[in-house]
């Protein structure tokens, strides 16, 4: 582990405006070039922690850091460069990419950074090519399959040259082939990558670290093959491994 | 033709449309020309003509209404087969309908040779108020999820012995619009905390083209410029 860390969250809380409390002091630090899954069952605050990272939602208590730099919402030129360092995939692609074609799509992002046209053009190739869509580039996304638009959510955020990835469910909704095309694809990005996850078997296959997440605070923390390994550990916060599956 | 410019595209059948509603219809030279100059570009822009003539059959309520009108009316009248029919209500009922498909057909032509992204840009070109441009292409963009998303809930009914009968059905048809009202809302919610999360500030970047040549604006000029010049012919001349 390098000693700087890419990410610290110290101490998070966070309550909905509906009085719904989604996390209750979430403590998280994360060495930069770290691959880190986050588990937890359905509803443990996983989404709503992953919103706190590149400061879509701003900390009520505690706070985040990237890059050692405090975020703060009401700091929208820190915010603009927070943005561009943590890039946050959705779960649904049909929410991220709403541009008529896959190059303005991908474009989108350095665009807002506000890069020159020439260097729009050489960012959207590079991140293309790094999910094998270069061919696409001029079709409308609701014509690629669901996998292919998987990877074009990924390439719209590796187009701001991000330095954190961070994927919500990668693998959901993927047939066995797009799962192990887009684990080929992550696994080759020299980048901090955390990935919010059900599919054990992928953590497993991706990240060197877990964590699992439930209630709002982090209740486990260690090495993949250590956490999947604990069995009534993963019982009690309703995780599973698919059966037959043997570490 | 496909290659022009949308913005001069919508331009020239505006000018082209203004040209043929301000001329009245007693004016037949004027309106052969028109007739024959939209069928000209039609052929040019090769457009498959029984296409065109399909997608124009949506002018159909309006000419029945426009059959009406020779019925109604006062002044002088004509006694055909047992009917009254007004001079008055014949003009405008032909009015109707030739006006009315002239404009049908340029909006063919138009929508034809250009896609809908297309038309949208050469809006914005037009300084269209980019949230108005926005909001159409966003429609664009999500009418197949929605109507994807919509498909689904109908056949997820189906598959449970749903049938809509009457209009004791429409209580669970409301709820179905209100579903699918509330996803599509919560889905605009998220998609815009994607574009946040891309350094999204108010603003959608433009993608940068080149400005029309002059070979574009003698193109375009040539079908409204011409309906122009021979109607006024036959308007000063009369």
């Amino acid at each position: 582990m390098s000693s700087k860390p890419a990410l610290v969250v110290e101490d998070l809380a966070f309550a909905y405006p509906d009085g719904h409390q989604a996390l209750f002091g979430v403590n998280l630090r994360i060495a930069a070039g770290e691959r880190l899954a986050l588990l937890g069952p359905n509803g443990a605050g996983k989404t709503t922690l992953v919103m706190h990272l590149n400061g879509i939602h701003g900390a009520q208590h505690g706070y985040v850091e990237i890059d050692g730099m405090r975020i703060d919402v009401n700091n929208k030129a820190g915010l603009k460069q927070i943005r561009s360092t943590v890039g946050l995939v959705f779960q649904d692609p049909d929410d991220q990419l709403f541009m008529p074609t896959v190059f303005e799509d991908v474009a989108f992002g350095p665009r807002n950074m506000g890069l020159s046209p020439s260097e729009v053009e050489v960012r959207v190739a590079e991140a293309l090519s790094r999910v094998g869509m270069s061919h696409f580039a001029q079709r409308p996304p609701h014509h690629l399959s669901f996998g292919q638009r998987r990877r074009v959510a990924v390439a719209t955020v590796l187009a701001m040259n991000p330095s954190i990835l961070v994927l919500d469910e990668p693998s959901s909704n993927l047939d066995p082939a797009s799962r192990r095309e887009l684990a080929e694809i992550l696994q080759a990005l020299p980048i901090t990558l955390i990935m919010v996850t059900h599919d054990l078997p992928f953590a497993f296959e991706l990240c060197e670290r877990s964590v699992i997440l439930a209630e709002g605070t982090i209740v486990a923390d260690g090495s993949t093959p250590q956490i999947l390994r604990d069995q009534a550990l993963l019982e009690r916060y309703r995780l599973e491994l698919p059966k037959g599956f043997t570490l | 033709m496909h290659r022009l410019p949308s913005q001069l595209k919508i331009l020239a059948l505006l000018a082209f449309l203004l040209v043929v509603v301000t001329t009245p219809i007693t004016h037949i030279f004027s309106y052969t020309i028109y007739f024959t100059l939209i069928f000209a570009v039609i052929l040019v822009a090769r457009l498959p003509l029984l296409t065109v003539l399909k997608r124009s059959l949506i002018e159909i309520p309006f000419v029945l209404f426009a059959l009406l009108m020779p019925f109604f009316g006062s002044g002088e009248s004509y006694e055909i087969a047992g009917f009254t029919l007004y001079r008055e209500g014949i003009l405008a009922g032909t009015a109707i309908v030739a006006k009315g498909t002239l404009g049908v057909l340029g909006a063919i032509t138009l929508s034809s040779t250009s896609t809908a992204r297309e038309i949208l840009r050469g809006l914005e070109r037009l300084r269209l108020p980019a949230l108005m441009v926005n909001i159409a292409s966003f429609m664009l963009r999500y009418i197949n999820v929605v109507t994807d998303e919509m498909e689904r809930m109908r056949i997820a009914r189906a598959s449970r012995g749903f049938e809509a009968r009457g209009i004791r059905d429409w209580r669970i048809l409301a709820s179905v619009v209100a579903t699918l009202f509330m996803r599509s809302y919560e889905r605009g919610e998220r998609v815009h905390l994607a574009m946040l999360s891309r350094g999204f500030t108010g603003v959608l970047p433009r993608t940068p083209d080149s400005p029309p040549t002059i070979s574009h604006y003698l193109q375009v000029t040539s079908l409204p410029g011409l309906a122009l010049l021979l109607s006024l012919m036959e308007r000063i001349l009369r």
